[in-house]
């Protein structure tokens, strides 16, 4: 595959949402999602992010994925000259019943979150006695 | 206006502020060098010295290299977005490919003392200013 020129990716800022009670903007975080034999896996960039600064958690069948900014390495810089903003990453996805929702792994490793969601076992055909 | 309350928010609203009102600043504007190419690069000043923060998440370390010269910096690498063989893609949103960008800065730096350091996928270089380029104040006599 020859090399592509990169292109700088405008960070999406997620609307629609209500107003959090702090003035930090919340960015939706690139996503790729691939299907495999077993699994769905979703991968979203967060760069800058560390773990206990992310949060997975399932509700109501939606998959929420949420981080906070660290505020602290940011003290005492002064910005002379941006090209990005920073701010809290926030996506969520709608999960089908394909997934099993008790099973969902989480990995963080370079900005990159990767969660792999198990798909349900095809729920098994179940033979009735007759009595 | 009830400063109590707006008081520990502050410092990001500040923040975040500056960041946005910089977005056109013209800092490199008689430079060669300006903001397009990836990636994309915040510089702050820390006391006397600069600090650059790059956003580069899922990058092959060994793949970055970082040069320096008086004022410039090259940041390279390849972003790679690998896919095992055999799935099938429902959405792709983030982009790979190579990268090789050139920043120049109006100041001149320490080569020897530049550090780079990548991490949760930041790249921060720490760029100390060459003894040269430091101010130095003029006692009145």
């Amino acid at each position: 595959m020859s090399p592509q020129e990169l292109q700088v990716q405008k960070k999406r800022e997620q609307d629609g949402k209500e107003e959090g009670t702090i003035p930090v903007r919340t960015f939706l975080p690139p996503a790729d999602i691939y299907e495999d034999r077993d699994s769905l896996k979703v991968l979203l960039e967060m760069p800058g992010v560390e773990k206990g600064n992310v949060n997975v958690h399932v509700e109501d069948g939606v998959l929420f994925v949420e981080s906070r900014l660290d505020l602290a390495k940011y003290r005492g810089l002064q910005p002379l000259y941006t090209e990005y903003n920073i701010g809290n990453y926030s996506r969520s996805f709608r999960l089908s019943n394909a997934i099993d929702q008790d099973k969902i792994a989480a990995e963080l490793k370079d900005g990159v979150l990767s969660l792999t969601l198990q798909k349900a076992e095809k729920a098994k055909p179940r033979t009735i006695q007759i009595s | 206006m009830i400063t109590a309350f707006v008081e520990p928010f502050e410092a990001l609203f500040n923040l975040q502020r500056a960041l946005e009102a910089r977005l056109a600043s013209d800092w490199l504007q008689d430079q060669t060098t300006s903001q397009g190419p990836f990636p994309p690069i915040n510089v702050f000043q820390q006391g006397s010295d600069l600090l650059a923060i790059i956003e580069l998440p899922g990058i092959d370390k060994s793949s970055l290299q970082v040069e320096a010269k008086e004022n410039t910096i090259r940041i390279a690498g390849k972003k790679a977005v690998a896919y095992p063989d055999g799935v099938s893609v429902h959405r792709r949103e983030r982009v790979a490919g190579e990268f090789d960008r050139t920043i120049s800065l109006p100041v001149d730096l320490k080569p020897d003392g530049i550090k780079a350091e990548y991490r949760d996928g930041i790249l921060a270089l720490y760029l100390p200013r060459s003894e040269r380029d430091k101010p130095r104040t003029i006692t009145i006599s």
